[in-house]
């Protein structure tokens, strides 16, 4: 078989229809659909759960169905039936032991159709990946000189059982299980996801890298992340997301909870690029996410998102500032186009003295899609001298898109500082026609135009993010003029 | 090179070029005066493509080919180049990632690689030290915070690095202090050659000292109404416009 290149990537990219609308077909095991007590425990004693586990995830389906949907966000969609989900889709026959050479052809196919052949990525970026297909990790690599340095990076389902220990006592307590509608849902049935923990004084030599597919028909994925940095530590997370093309939206509720320990660093950055319907508006998938760092002393937590994907998105990655002098960074491009709806931002929550939290938000909307930026500053009564700089720029196209910035402010601390700029601005037919006479065409024009919009942000993803970031958003706008 | 016959354009219902004829043979330099609203600008843009401009009647020949039918980007890749009156600011965007997309988009029109890096460097710094250009200028945001006078730079830079074989310049001495003024013309002067044209409008015969135009053209109410060598616009400049509205009322 002939090399997968940047040209063959390049030539795919150019097609209209979402590109990787494409279904492997792959033998899965699927529960039946519907969600009960019985699916919860079946699903624990799937992945071979010891106890502690298998009880956490009835107490928060307990609390779930006590739960309901929240519609405070500015999205508007037919809620999914919860009953007609199947909970627990795998790739069958997974052999723990087995390599690559090993992995079902198709499933290197479809990543190559991707763009993200384990391999190249493996040699070209010095990336170690927890690939989640489908709920289970099939590939994980670089263990060996991660296990080196005492990094633990496993599929969080091994981590319980191998690191029991830590899990129990990080799981949930950033997110507790009762903390939202979809957490709660995501606690009682996540699939999967990863687990990292880096040792006290260590710097992660490589990024650390995860993509998430949904693949298998009519199944939502519920993924899991827990990410610990102990003290003094420092890592860089790379997430990213692509999924086949489905006509019935499929559900996304991940949680991701992240631990800076004191004198800690994470960096954490997504693309996602989930489907988002056709340009009818039909199908996508659904993306509600709950996102929370806790920063001890000293420590920073820096989240960078590109979300180009996704019918309906929600979703909000925070920092809570606990420890004196943390910092807390959010870094965002949401881009929508046809009906997509995105209601996306953060919260910065400011408890110790002396810290600081910055966003950077920057919405490109187009089409008929709906862009709303969410984000509230909070100051607690002990935060002396807590600062925040926020900015919200948006970047319309068309006039039947829409803008909104929702910025909430609590300052409960007199000594605070915050600043809040926001700039709403249109492609004027005068750029497009001045990038026209100097022989760039329209939608290289736009590309352009919308890549100097969120250069601030780009600028922020780690290298090779960077260049896969710059042709999402260029695919994700392309035939939103003319 | 470019050869405009009886060229009507309108924009909404209104007629702004009422039937204009001009020639322009390679080697050539142009000027196209005339007082405010006589269609000068319009003219520019029609001949470069602009959209919101309706072509109602007559053609555009440009090296004999009917460029009618092209788009703004391809009538660029053929060879026009229009530096803007009010040249438009892109935020995030640098001069050099710019001029390197133009470059690279034009090439790509033409069936040609991306050039070599090294290459594009090579180019960048021999035209930026033509113009004299600050080399700190090309790294920042496209025209965004720019005087007027780095702003004109920029379009003749950008002109110097695409190699256009017909140049329009639009009130390229808008907002230029007379430094600014000598080394923009001195550019335009040196990238001139005997396989390329240049028209320049102007309000002013200033400009004309600097370019020195082979023929001038009055533009008056959508027409060409009186065409002459260099001499007619110093004549201008002395008696202004409104003799030749009378010559042409009369």
């Amino acid at each position: 078989m002939s090399k997968y290149t940047e040209d063959d990537l390049r030539e795919e990219l150019k097609t209209k229809e979402y590109e990787y609308g494409f279904f492997t077909d792959i033998e899965s095991e699927t529960f039946p659909i519907g969600l009960n007590e019985e699916i919860v425990i079946a699903i624990s004693k799937k992945k071979e759960e010891p106890e502690w586990m298998t009880e956490w995830r009835l107490e928060a389906f307990k609390a779930w169905k006590e739960m309901t949907e929240p519609e405070w966000a500015n999205v508007h969609y037919k809620k999914p039936d919860f009953q007609s989900i199947a909970y627990y889709s795998a790739p069958v026959a997974i052999d723990p032991n087995k390599t690559l050479d090993d992995v079902d052809p198709d499933l290197l196919a479809m990543y190559k159709k991707l763009g993200i052949s384990v391999d190249e990525q493996k040699k070209m970026n010095n990336v170690a990946m927890d690939i989640v297909v489908d709920s289970v990790s099939v590939a994980t690599t670089f263990k060996k000189t991660l296990a080196e340095k005492g990094i633990i990076f496993m599929s969080i389902s091994e981590a319980i059982k191998e690191h029991p220990e830590l899990v129990k006592k990080y799981i949930g307590t950033i997110v507790p299980i009762k903390d939202n509608f979809y957490a709660a849902l995501n606690s009682a049935v996540f699939s999967d996801g990863s687990f990292c923990y880096i040792p006290k004084g260590v710097k992660c030599p490589m990024e650390l890298s995860t993509y998430f597919r949904i693949n298998q028909g009519g199944t939502g994925q519920f993924e899991r992340t827990l990410l610990v940095a102990d003290e003094g530590s420092y890592v860089s997370y790379l997430e990213g997301c692509t999924a086949p093309s489905r006509d019935e939206n499929q559900l996304h509720a991940a949680v991701v909870e992240l631990i800076a320990l004191d004198d800690a660093e994470i960096k954490y950055s997504t693309v996602q690029n989930w489907y988002p319907g056709n340009s009818e508006g039909k199908g996508g998938v659904y993306n509600f996410v709950t996102k929370r760092g806790l920063c001890e002393k000293n420590a920073k937590i820096s989240w960078t998102q590109v979300e180009t994907g996704s019918a309906v998105t929600w979703k909000y990655p925070s920092c809570i500032l606990k420890g004196d002098n943390s910092v807390g960074e959010f870094y965002s491009i949401a881009v929508t186009n046809n009906y997509q709806q995105a209601d996306t931002g953060t919260k910065m929550i400011h408890l110790g003295k002396n810290t600081k939290s910055t966003i950077i938000s920057k919405g490109v909307s187009a089409g008929k899609s709906q862009n709303s930026y969410r984000g509230l500053v909070q100051i607690g009564p002990r935060a002396d001298n807590a600062r925040n700089f926020s900015q919200c720029d948006s970047l319309l196209m068309g006039n039947d898109c829409g803008a909104h910035t929702f910025p909430y402010i609590e300052a409960k601390n007199k000594t605070a500082k915050i600043e809040h700029e926001a700039t709403t601005s249109k492609i004027g037919e005068d750029q497009i026609f001045y990038c026209n006479q100097r022989g760039i065409d329209t939608e290289k024009a736009i590309a352009l135009i919308v890549n100097g919009f969120s250069k601030e942000v780009l600028n922020k993803l780690p290298m090779e993010f960077a260049v896969e970031a710059r042709k999402l958003l260029e695919i994700s706008l392309e035939g939103s003029v003319g | 090179m470019l050869k405009i016959n009886n060229l009507h354009a309108s924009i909404g219902d209104k007629a702004i070029l009422k039937g204009i004829n001009l020639e322009v043979k390679a080697g050539e330099v142009h000027a196209i005066m005339g007082p405010n609203g006589s269609g000068k600008s319009t003219l520019a843009s029609v001949i470069a493509g602009k959209e919101d401009y309706e072509v109602t009647e007559g053609s555009i020949l440009l090296e004999n080919e009917d460029i009618e039918d092209l788009a703004a980007e391809e009538r660029a890749h053929n060879g026009v180049f229009l530096s803007f009156q009010y040249p438009v600011e892109i935020p995030g965007v640098s001069v050099t990632n710019f001029i390197k997309t133009a470059i690279n988009s034009t090439r790509k029109a033409k069936g040609l690689e991306d050039m070599p890096a090294k290459d594009m460097l090579k180019m960048i710094r021999e035209k930026s030290e033509l113009l004299e250009i600050d080399r700190k200028f090309l790294s920042r945001s496209l025209n965004e915070g720019f005087s007027g006078g780095e702003k004109k730079r920029n379009e003749i830079f950008q002109m110097a690095m695409l190699e256009p074989k017909l140049a329009i310049l639009d009130e390229t001495d808008s907002g230029l202090d007379i430094d600014a003024l000598r080394i923009v013309s001195n550019g335009v002067n040196k990238l001139k050659s005997k396989d390329n044209a240049v028209i320049v409008i102007t309000h002013y015969q200033r400009l004309l000292d600097y370019i020195v135009p082979d023929f001038v053209h009055v533009l008056l109410n959508g027409k060409i109404v009186k065409s002459g060598g260099k001499e007619l616009a110093h004549e201008l400049e002395e008696k202004g416009y409104d003799w030749i509205k009378e010559e042409v009322n009369a």
